[in-house]
């Protein structure tokens, strides 16, 4: 006694095989002729990328007009007079992009974490998309915090706590982004681990180079003591770089999703016979 | 505990299979060695920039041959696919991994046996002048990389390209163990030796540990079951 | 010796590889006392369907349910009743024969396992008893594979192109020996081209294409002519 047919009502079987089930929301949206909803947040997105740009805005504002002048000095104890003003103002975007670093680690963990138990696709999705745009934003604050190394300091790289932190951190990430491209198949399933331990790492790395500074500030080596005045465009950076980080991971978790979506749906019209 | 006994008889089984070829433990020796002349070559003949070298001289090998060996051991599960039947086995998946850590660790400790002593003989570095602390750091170091390196071994062994991602994986999250190690041997040879720190990186690298060891128990039949 | 599945319940399961499809919502019953044909192309999704059904692949959606007298069992007390055997030996290349079977026996608890007879009953010969396994040829891997598999008595036996390698004798030879097992209770799956080899002792048959399951049937004992027809008919 063979298999009954399909239980896609509105479908019609070229051949006579067996169709395969489908998540029972799809079939009912796609019965009724609703388009397959792209993104569950809706109106979220919209509003948060007009609330990055204000902060963006605000934070540029707040660090170039507000915030006093630090004047950096070169090796030998002189004022170093050059470029000054742009060099110093770097410190609020690196430290900013900093922060992302560790928020990309996180979601990366907490997501691969998620997917580890669930198997569900989107939460991969959400931790690649993470680590992809960290990898770029990291790759920046390492140049950027580089060139003003080189101003405040006269040297293009120093093992400071914030930028050894920020270089180990943006190395996780990397080996991350490599496995998935190059693991093959199971791809997904050895990044996650990666994530997972990497996030568990962070707080070693951070006791780590904390302890590592000359001279030696503790815990305090990465997140320093600020006057109020600093604090105010220091906050604000860090809150804007954040924001956009978030806003660009979730559009690039979306168009993952659609991408996947309009995978699937390729699949079910193979399966159909409908398209060849 | 069963968990345990079935961990001791798969470990028992790779130890004996390691002994009647040897094969790891004398070629990672033999590369151990053949990094020390390198060093040493590498490194110019001034006492001080010795001692500030060979605490990384020392991990560094520990990473290479840690991983090789890895790498190695791990193979051997994948001719006939005998990692399949352990973990079709209805022994807990935390025994199977317990069980290939535990070889691991004895056969990168047997590794760095020999590594430390031939170390501190050729850049005539005073390695051994405080050989328990040493010993300790050594043995928590090397049960972090087996730890750590178990469970991604294990997950890449049916995955393109494994070779070069086991380090790619290891490499950035053992910084801390390596950085640890480094730090206490450090400290241990310095020419003033500062016991404080040495037992203050043991302790973060005990910490390590055990923070590693919860995860890779936690982690390690998600990761290993497709 | 466990109880013994009585039932394997297969709903809706579904595996993707990245963004490569494996298997698509796939139902299958399983009864015990069973010989199951798993049959399709290559890339049809066999093998990852067996692999779900050893509980070494997870799937993304749907579940496998174990039942032992009407009661589901899980975890390690389902790899009890599972045996295996694919196309590699499964069995460790530098431990000889009674060395595998030992270490074997004692992951799965069995005590008193009569190891010696195990051997002659697949024909494994005396002499190679005790070399390491990486000696045998290819034809006594197989049958230390298969005694690997028998030693601890599995009442779900799953197949992954076992008679590949094997002359007509032993091929023959094989398939009579797993429909022993099924007529003493097993259930057994096995994935081959080798129609002959199953010949008259299948009696279910269920066909994969493109990861889905476009046929199954069950009768009495399939012939290999029978076979032969359905296989064209719908695996293509």
């Amino acid at each position: 006694m063979t298999k009954p047919a399909s239980d896609v009502p509105e479908a019609r079987l070229v051949e006579g095989g067996k169709l395969g089930g489908d998540a029972p929301d799809d079939k009912a949206r796609a019965s009724k002729g609703a388009p397959v909803k792209g993104s569950p947040l809706g109106l979220v997105l919209p509003i948060m990328t007009i609330v990055a740009g204000i902060v963006v805005a605000a934070a540029a504002w707040w660090v170039f007009v507000k915030a006093p002048v630090q004047y950096g000095y070169t090796a030998d104890g002189r004022l170093n007079g050059s470029s000054l003003f742009f060099t110093q103002k770097i410190f609020y975007f690196h430290v900013g992009h900093a922060f992302m670093l560790f928020a990309a680690v996180g979601v990366a963990g907490i997501a691969s974490a998620i997917f580890l138990k669930t198997r569900n696709p989107k939460w991969d999705d959400i931790a690649a998309a993470a680590v992809d745009e960290a990898v770029m934003f990291g790759a920046a604050v390492l140049v950027t915090g580089s060139l003003w190394a080189k101003a405040a300091w006269d040297v293009w790289w120093n093992w400071e706590p914030r930028l050894t932190m920020s270089l180990l951190l943006w190395l996780i990430l990397v080996g991350y982004a490599l496995v998935r491209k190059f693991a093959g198949p199971s791809a997904d399933r050895v990044a996650a681990g990666m994530a997972i331990f990497g996030m568990v790492g962070v707080p070693f790395i951070y006791k780590m180079v904390g302890e590592d500074s000359h001279p030696p500030s503790g815990a305090n080596g990465v997140v320093m003591n600020l006057g109020t005045e600093y604090k105010t465009a220091f906050g604000l950076s860090a809150l804007a770089f954040l924001l956009w980080f978030l806003v660009l991971t979730i559009m690039r978790v979306q168009s993952t999703r659609a991408e996947r979506e309009v995978r699937e749906l390729r699949e079910r019209g193979l399966d159909l016979g409908v398209l060849s | 505990m069963s968990v345990l006994r079935q961990a001791g008889r798969i470990a028992w089984k790779d130890l004996r299979i390691e002994l009647r070829s040897k094969e790891i433990v004398l070629t990672m020796v033999f590369f151990a060695a053949l990094l020390c002349v390198i060093y040493s070559f590498a490194f110019p003949r001034d006492v001080k920039a010795i001692r500030g070298a060979a605490p990384g001289m020392l991990w560094v090998a520990l990473a290479f041959t840690g991983t090789i060996a890895l790498g190695r051991a791990f193979d051997r599960e994948r001719e006939n696919d005998t990692m399949r039947a352990l973990l079709l086995a209805p022994v807990p998946r935390l025994s199977v991994f317990l069980g290939k850590a535990l070889a691991m660790s004895a056969l990168i400790l047997a590794v760095a046996v020999v590594a430390v002593p031939l170390l501190a003989l050729w850049l005539n570095a005073p390695l051994l002048d405080f050989p328990a602390e040493l010993a300790i750091v050594v043995v928590l170091g090397v049960i972090g990389i087996s730890l750590v390196g178990s469970v991604f071994a294990a997950t890449l062994l049916k995955v393109r390209s494994r070779d070069v991602l086991l380090p790619v994986i290891l490499y950035p999250l053992l910084v801390p163990l390596f950085v640890a190690g480094t730090k206490t041997t450090a400290a241990l040879v310095a020419e003033v030796p500062n016991l404080d720190i040495a037992w203050y990186w043991i302790r973060f690298l005990g910490v390590y540990d055990a923070a590693f060891l919860v995860l890779s128990l936690w982690t390690f039949e998600s990761l290993v079951i497709e | 010796m466990g109880r013994g599945l009585s039932r394997v319940e297969i709903k809706k399961v579904a595996k993707r590889y990245g963004s490569e499809r494996a298997l698509a919502g796939v139902t299958l019953e399983l009864r015990a006392g069973s010989m199951c044909a798993l049959l399709g192309h290559n890339g049809a999704g066999k093998t990852t369907l067996l692999g779900l059904l050893s509980t070494l692949v997870r799937p993304n959606s749907g579940t496998i349910a174990y039942q032992a007298d009407g009661k589901a069992i899980e975890g390690d007390a389902v790899r009890r009743e599972i045996g295996m055997l694919a196309h590699a030996s499964l069995c460790y290349a530098e431990l000889s024969a009674v060395e595998n079977l030992e270490l074997f026996a004692g992951l799965y608890d069995i005590t008193g396992a009569n190891i010696g007879a195990l051997l002659d009953q697949v024909g494994l010969e005396e002499r190679a008893r005790n070399r390491p396994s990486r000696t045998y040829s290819r034809g006594m891997l197989q049958r230390l594979a298969l005694a690997r598999a028998l030693l601890t008595k599995p009442s779900l036996l799953l197949l992954d192109e076992p008679f590949t390698g094997l002359d007509r004798g032993g091929a023959m030879s094989l398939g009579a020996q797993l429909g022993d097992l099924k007529a003493s209770g097993a259930i057994v799956v096995v994935v081959t081209h080798d129609l002959e080899a199953i010949a008259d002792r299948t009696d279910h048959i269920a066909i994969l294409r493109r990861g889905s399951l476009v046929f199954e049937e069950r009768g009495e004992a399939y012939t290999y002519e029978q076979l032969k027809s359905i296989y064209h008919q719908h695996a293509n």
